[in-house]
């Protein structure tokens, strides 16, 4: 990664998702059926008092930052003791929305009950940088602690500018990922009435007859160590964040840009970033939300970028629904993942890849692969790119 | 100093503040001995208006600071 020439690294990461907590859990659930019959895909049972000190701690947390503080508790553990100052490391966060639940229900107390009724942790609940806050605190990382929200490419866009604070000498070490649960009835209803969710309640990317996407939630934080001093301390590392970049469309608030020009241009600004050509690249993580615009619009994007054919190309959204801030950290995960186990999940419910997809889409069972530069992209809502490069490390 | 309704104050503020029941005494001071800030005592008392269907303004809780002076508060106004 550019800057002042210090190369950055993954030394531990952790996953909440619906079909998994715990990375090996998750993975488990990237290989497994695709979401059907569902508006939403949320985690079953969760129970956040293992990760907080009280149920008061707990209770005082929009399960958004339970999430984010519980994929943090996985990462750290992994990474093990960072033995740098705390003004040294940092803490860049995604999320698209934040602690939606909490305000809508205390929408709902403050019409039911009345004005006095209304919590005074509604405010530090819902706010969008209460994920990083929390971590930033947790963990005691004084150096910067700023939260990206930038729609669904909010935690793609968080490991990019994690990873630069590294790279450019800033901090020795930082926490980045995404976290999201927003699925509210509200925001369902929103999402379903500007039609972007699927009517038939199955999320199948790139598919002929995709038609939207499944609310999903979750969140993966990973911790980004600059190269030298992870190998210093005898850190175990995972992958190398090799390049990201971020751009912009400024086309339409919700529609991508005709052809996906700014998609395109924004993965040859990560691949310059990481000093690599279309032909290094091994896999792609695509954006893939199932609905006929943003498939089409990546496709588009990189054919027009990679050409034909394509470097094998997978969407996790099948089986993840979207996550919309989160899904570029469950996405990073799911990279990593495919790295330790070689192997390529396929796209979920996709069995005919869409008429107007020319891309290799890994569909129907795993592919076995030999790990090399994976981009992973993420579009938000604003016409918001991001795309990062994680390489395995040899 | 009526046992019934101290045990309700009691079950409001294990339940709020996450404390043992056995801390909560009439000595029991929120900030030291319950480690409830603030935020959690405005909480904690929105939690007693509820259960004991009374309204104490906030001018009332000035210098309030242990669990004795809070609950002869709200034991006086559901007289």
């Amino acid at each position: 990664m550019q800057g002042t020439g210090h190369r950055v690294v993954v030394t531990g990461y952790g996953v909440v998702a619906p079909c998994g907590i715990g990375k090996q859990a998750f993975w488990k659930g990237l290989l497994g059926p695709g979401i059907v019959g569902a508006k939403t895909v949320e985690v079953a049972d969760w129970d956040p008092l293992p990760y907080f000190a009280n149920p008061k701690e707990a209770r005082r947390s929009d399960r958004v930052e339970q999430f984010a503080l519980a994929a943090a508790h996985e990462a750290m553990t992994q990474a093990g003791s960072l033995p740098y100052s705390a003004a040294r490391m940092g803490c860049i966060f995604g999320t698209g929305i934040g602690g939606l639940r909490t305000l809508e229900e205390q929408v709902i107390t403050r019409v039911e009950k009345g004005e006095r009724r209304v919590s005074p942790f509604l405010v530090p609940m819902m706010m969008s940088n209460a994920c990083g806050a929390a971590i930033s605190m947790r963990y005691h990382l004084q150096g910067p602690a700023e939260t990206i929200c930038t729609a669904c490419a909010a935690a793609t866009h968080a490991i990019g500018n994690a990873a630069r604070l590294i790279a450019w000498g800033r901090c020795d070490a930082v926490v980045t990922g995404g976290a999201e649960s927003a699925a509210t009835i509200t925001a369902v209803a929103g999402f379903a009435n500007m039609t972007a969710l699927s009517s038939t309640g199955c999320s199948k990317p790139f598919d002929e007859t995709r038609d939207g996407f499944v609310f999903g939630e979750g969140a993966a934080v990973f911790v980004l160590e600059r190269w030298d001093l992870a190998q210093a301390r005898g850190a175990n590392i995972l992958a190398e964040v090799a390049g990201a970049a971020s751009n912009a469309d400024a086309h339409h608030i919700t529609a991508p840009a005709p052809g996906g020009t700014g998609a395109s241009a924004c993965m040859q600004l990560a691949l310059d970033d990481a000093g690599l050509t279309p032909a290094d690249i091994k896999q792609i993580n695509a954006h893939g939300t199932s609905t006929p615009l943003n498939d089409q619009a990546e496709a588009q994007a990189v054919t027009s970028l990679f050409g034909v054919p394509t470097p094998p190309v997978t969407s996790i959204k099948g089986v993840t629904g979207h996550p919309l801030g989160a899904a570029g950290a469950l996405e990073a995960a799911a990279v990593l993942l495919s790295f330790e186990h070689r192997l390529i999940p396929p796209t979920a419910n996709t069995t005919t890849v869409g008429s107007d997809i020319h891309c290799d889409v890994v569909m129907g069972a795993p592919r076995e692969w030999t790990p090399g530069p994976t981009i992973s992209n993420n579009f938000g809502f604003g016409g918001h790119n991001g795309s990062v490069i994680l390489s395995p490390v040899s | 100093m009526s046992q019934e309704l101290f045990d309700r104050f009691t079950k409001t503020a294990v339940s709020l503040l996450s404390v043992d029941a056995g801390k909560v005494t009439r000595e029991a001071r929120f900030k030291e001995d319950l480690e409830a800030d603030s935020l959690d005592l405005v909480e904690f008392v929105m939690a007693l208006e509820e259960e004991f269907g009374v309204e104490v303004p906030e001018k009332e809780l000035e210098g309030i600071t242990t669990v004795g002076q809070a609950f002869d508060l709200i034991a006086a106004k559901t007289k």
